[in-house]
């Protein structure tokens, strides 16, 4: 079976996976890092966005051979030990979510979309989280959930 | 998925090498963005992957005289950033901004589209109306002999798309009337003028894949607006028919997106 290395939250790791196995599949059953979500398992609805060398990508649509000798983020590593992640701050203080499924996914995706654009806009937010389906909210506390997290990271 | 053997190449010479020796049932991977749900769905079952993802040598855009030379493995994000693909072909960065959604934006690539040809993908539109070239890492492909019916193409097993060449034009328009779940085209238009005249490319709705709209060309050849193809649509019966629309909805739809890809083109 191929080894992969790659560095997960900071820290390096190594596993012995199958080739066919997912990214997502290797960051859930190996490294136990259930925080990132299997929606669709069509890359359809974004419950899996993961960052790979600082961009969103979906961990269903990714082998994990692939991510050998990347960086690789997930929702584990978004906090700084207890202090919340701006964006995820955000979305406590906006309600952006309902039953939270699709939250992981979203708060990643968001990161990535409004890094170093503080000033977004509401449009652009909605267009950029396309790729993320909620089918609680309706999606307003959402997207202001991410204008509020773009303002609170650009500080 | 089936179990394969995965080889990630590190330049274009060396995954011709590989993909030589995995044989017939070996297959290239791109950006994986549609060759991975196929391998999920059990409808491919390859004996090895050839990964191009650690190929640098086939990433990156420059500009070589009046052409936008992309390299295959350039991603959709990659092209839709690009100072000098906006400066010189809006309408082609316009097209990769709106292709899938973000995440599937950073993985996707050029290359992987044209490779694939799906009927409704966007990419082929804008190659055949702008008549870029195909480059592989055995020849040069005019986009007019490139696409042969859905999910099939000139290239032979083995060769491997290196660049695709884009001729600047005049001006250029795309619109697209997408799907809102997969965002893949179900009509799409990409309008090109020219020095050697107005090519007009339409993908997702023929029933072979991606064509040409000749009539309308020749109208827009002699008057570039929207008024000089009114009424205009290729026949129902060379248009494909889903759930999504009928073959006569889609005919209806080419005149409406060539128009507005005209308006588009400024």
């Amino acid at each position: 079976m191929p080894t992969v290395n790659l560095t997960v939250n900071g820290k390096a790791v190594s596993a012995n996976v199958e080739s066919r196995t997912l990214l997502v599949n290797l960051l859930r059953e190996n490294l136990a890092l259930t925080g990132t979500h299997v929606g669709c398992d069509t890359s359809q609805c974004g419950a899996c966005v993961v960052h790979v060398d600082g961009q969103s990508v979906k961990a269903c649509t990714m082998l994990a051979v692939q991510a050998d000798g990347a960086k690789v983020t997930t929702i584990e590593g978004l906090a700084n030990g207890d202090t919340l992640h701006p964006m995820q701050e955000a979305f406590r203080d906006n309600h952006g979510l309902q039953c939270g499924f699709c939250t992981p996914g979203m708060v990643m995706s968001a990161v990535c979309l409004v890094k170093d654009r503080p000033n977004i806009t509401e449009h652009e937010v909605r267009e950029g989280l396309e790729g993320n389906i909620c089918r609680c909210t309706g999606y307003h506390n959402i997207v202001q959930a991410v204008l509020a997290g773009a303002k609170a990271m650009g500080r | 998925m089936y179990n394969f053997e995965y080889q990630k190449a590190s330049s274009a010479a060396d995954a011709a090498a590989k993909i030589k020796a995995a044989g017939e049932d070996g297959k290239l991977m791109a950006g994986g963005m549609t060759l991975i749900p196929t391998l999920k769905q059990r409808l491919a079952q390859p004996s090895a992957l050839v990964d191009l993802g650690g190929a640098k040598d086939l990433a990156g855009i420059k500009v070589e005289g009046n052409a936008v030379v992309i390299g295959a493995m350039t991603t959709h994000a990659a092209v839709a950033a690009s100072k000098d693909v906006q400066g010189k072909i809006k309408a082609l960065a316009g097209l990769a901004a709106n292709i899938g959604d973000r995440q599937v934006r950073h993985r996707g690539t050029i290359g992987g589209s044209i490779a694939n040809n799906d009927p409704a993908a966007d990419y082929p539109a804008a190659v055949l109306a702008l008549g870029a070239t195909i480059v592989t890492n055995q020849r040069k492909i005019a986009a007019d002999d490139f696409f042969k019916g859905m999910f099939e193409t000139a290239l032979q097993p083995g060769e491997i798309i290196t660049a695709v060449s884009f001729p600047v034009p005049e001006k250029a328009g795309y619109v697209k009337f997408p799907n809102p779940a997969s965002r893949y085209a179900v009509v799409g238009v990409f309008v090109a003028k020219t020095g050697g005249g107005v090519r007009v490319g339409v993908t997702g709705a023929g029933n072979s894949g991606v064509f040409r709209a000749h009539k309308m060309e020749e109208a827009l050849s002699k008057d570039f607006s929207a008024k000089a193809i009114e009424g205009m649509h290729p026949p129902a019966d060379a248009m494909n028919a889903d759930i999504h629309a009928s073959a006569e909805y889609r005919a209806h739809l080419v005149g409406v997106m060539a128009k507005r890809a005209i308006a588009a083109a400024g």
